[in-house]
């Protein structure tokens, strides 16, 4: 397969000829596909977006005008419009970038470390370890994600950081089993055997043997759970629980505009675009990128 | 069979104990006095001491979850705070409007669902399957909350077509299979049915194509079976792993609903959590999340036993 990508030119040069790293095969194919390309540029924008906010955004998110209240998309000095305080919606969305990508992408970045690192301890020692956390684990496969996190962050309370919190107990779960699942087919195959023949400790193991082979099916794995954790966190911010107002995010942003949705329903409707475009951006980049690492799940 | 079965509702057991230990934590990584919304600013030590007691806080931990998951098993979920009416009452009212929508929207769902999962499957590669795709990634990438706003602002706001918010005359009490009734339902059911759409048609998708790559399916071609003969053999594959999803879908509905329902103003278990946080309520949020979590646990079992018995090869392995 890593043949077919080199350019025949290059492989009679080349002798004996080096053979393609794993990485740089999924990058050409993920380079050829069109949905990831597209995807990613919008990913790409978005974060720019969000990194650059100061110095893209053309207003204050904050400073609201009184006459300016709700003027439709368009009007001079507000191209998106204005929301029901009078901001700029242009700047808020440009700004509110920052606290819906920090939201939606964090909780899976810590649930990513932390539910790799018990299903891969689950999955490597077996036996009794195994059952008592994977049990716990099931416990809360007991809850739908959605009434986990309500539950979590209602009783914690509304706020940025309990919001993440929750969020993250709500994914370290499916991480561990997808971990743990994969761990466990690789710890009976024969080169890690073989490993533990020759003397090798477990850390030895995990560390050379086991970390190379289960990282990347579990990395697609939470990328695709960025998109769910984009709708959630935006979500909790719907409800009032996420970040508290006047900050921009796009949820809480929703949420302040439902009672504009008679008067200037396009702009009440726009924050609701840019977590679509971001979720689905990431549920195709996920998408291409099993398909590009060869992984079936 | 049976052993399975037993052994199913036995392991069962374990799961619902942890539910109830995470929803009775529930109030107590809660921060500040749970108290605190009962009590008067000024209240008095005194006062505040005699309701400690008479809510059980100033037991020790184990002892609290013992009495509150006795009186939970007898049907007593605590008093609600807020309004001062037993929780049971409370969740019990709202859930039959959660099932209510959640059902409609899982009917819907699995419908529109199969159909473009199966046409997918069919034309696999063709325009077709690549415009049904879409369809279901853009179902399972949507926030469903802001599709249910952009819905009201279409056929509430724009056309006035449909209600916006509320489930009728007389509210969450006198449901009847009206128009009066029923067009309060259409939007909301409509926004929740997106989330099984995707969710079914990609997995739809994906069996009917692996059944018709497969072997038999050849074997029966060649024997001279038609498109409609090969189509049976093929539901009949796909039935038990498609009901398995609708049902694990219905339980995320019934639990997921609180978003739409906030949209909506929908008299269900949602509404009820919503109070239930803003009101700082922690009784009535325990109690609703316990229900909803106890339903999701027995929907599960059931999709488990169902599957079990529609599909003989589970039985066989």
């Amino acid at each position: 397969m890593a043949q077919a990508v080199l350019p025949p030119g290059e492989i009679e040069v080349e002798a004996p000829v080096k053979a393609q790293g794993y990485w740089s095969t999924v990058w050409q194919r993920l380079r050829r596909d069109p949905v990831a390309i597209g995807a990613g540029t919008v990913l790409l924008l978005l974060f720019g977006m969000a990194i650059f906010a100061p110095w893209v955004a053309p207003a204050d998110p904050l400073q609201g005008s009184m006459i300016d209240r709700l003027k439709p998309i368009g009007t001079e000095g507000y191209p998106l419009g204005a929301d029901e305080l009078g901001r700029d919606m242009l700047s808020r969305l440009i700004w509110g970038a920052r606290f819906s990508l920090l939201m939606g992408v964090t909780p899976v970045v810590f649930a990513f470390f932390i539910g790799s690192t018990i299903g891969i301890i689950a999955g490597y020692a077996g036996g009794i370890t195994n059952s008592v956390i994977m049990r716990t684990i099931d416990v809360f496969y007991a809850f739908p994600s959605v009434l986990l996190a309500v539950a979590l962050s209602g009783a914690l309370g509304a706020g940025f950081g309990n919001a993440l919190l929750s969020l993250t107990v709500v994914f370290v779960p499916p991480i561990a089993r997808i971990a743990e699942s994969v761990t466990t087919q690789l710890r009976s195959r024969d080169f890690v055997e073989a490993a533990r023949a020759s003397g090798a400790g477990a850390l030895t193991i995990i560390r050379v043997h086991v970390l190379g082979n289960v990282l990347g099916p579990i990395f697609v794995y939470a990328t695709s759970l960025i998109s769910v954790s984009m709708i959630l966190a935006s979500g909790l911010s719907f409800l009032g629980l996420g970040v508290r107002p006047p900050a921009a995010e796009w949820g809480l942003m929703l949420n302040t505009l439902r009672t504009a949705i008679y008067v200037q329903p396009w702009v009440a409707a726009l924050p609701g675009v840019m977590i679509f475009a971001t979720s689905i951006s990431f549920n195709l980049l996920s998408d291409s990128l099993r398909s590009a690492m060869d992984i079936k799940t | 069979m049976l052993r399975y079965l037993v052994y199913r509702v036995v392991y069962a057991i374990p799961i619902l104990l942890g539910v109830a230990l995470v929803c009775f934590a529930l109030v107590h990584i809660s921060p500040g006095d749970p108290l605190i919304s009962v009590l008067p600013a000024d209240a008095s030590v005194e006062l505040q001491q005699r309701l400690l007691v008479i809510y059980g806080f100033d037991r020790s931990y184990p002892e609290q979850f013992i009495l509150w998951l006795g009186r939970a098993l007898s049907g007593d979920l605590g008093t609600s705070i807020a309004s001062g009416r037993p929780v049971a009452t409370e969740v019990f009212r709202a859930v039959g409007n959660t099932l209510l929508l959640a059902a409609v929207a899982t009917v819907i769902g699995f419908f529109l669902g199969c159909l473009f999962g199966f046409v997918a499957g069919y034309f696999s590669n063709s325009w077709v399957d690549k415009a049904a795709s879409t369809l279901a990634v853009l179902g399972v990438s949507v926030p469903h909350y802001w599709l249910g706003m952009v819905l009201v602002i279409i056929f509430s706001a724009q056309l006035g077509w449909l209600p916006a918010t509320g489930a009728g005359p007389g509210g969450s009490g006198q449901w009847k299979w009206d128009w009066v009734h029923f067009q309060f339902l259409i939007l909301p059911a409509v926004t929740m049915s997106v989330i099984p759409m995707g969710i079914v048609a990609r997995t739809v998708r994906a069996l009917v194509a692996d059944i018709l790559a497969q072997d038999f399916v050849t074997g029966l071609r060649a024997k001279g079976l038609g498109d409609l003969g090969v189509f049976f053999h093929v539901v009949k594959n796909a039935a038990p792993t498609a009901l398995a999803v609708m049902g694990l879908q219905l339980g995320y509905l019934l639990g997921g609903s609180i978003l739409i329902e906030t949209v909506f103003s929908w008299p269900g278990t949602g509404m009820l959590l919503n109070t239930a946080i803003f009101q700082r309520d922690l009784p009535l949020l325990q109690g609703t999340i316990l229900v909803l979590a106890l339903f999701f646990v027995f929907l599960n079992l059931l999709v488990d036993v169902v599957q079990t018995a529609l599909d003989p090869r589970i039985q066989r392995s």
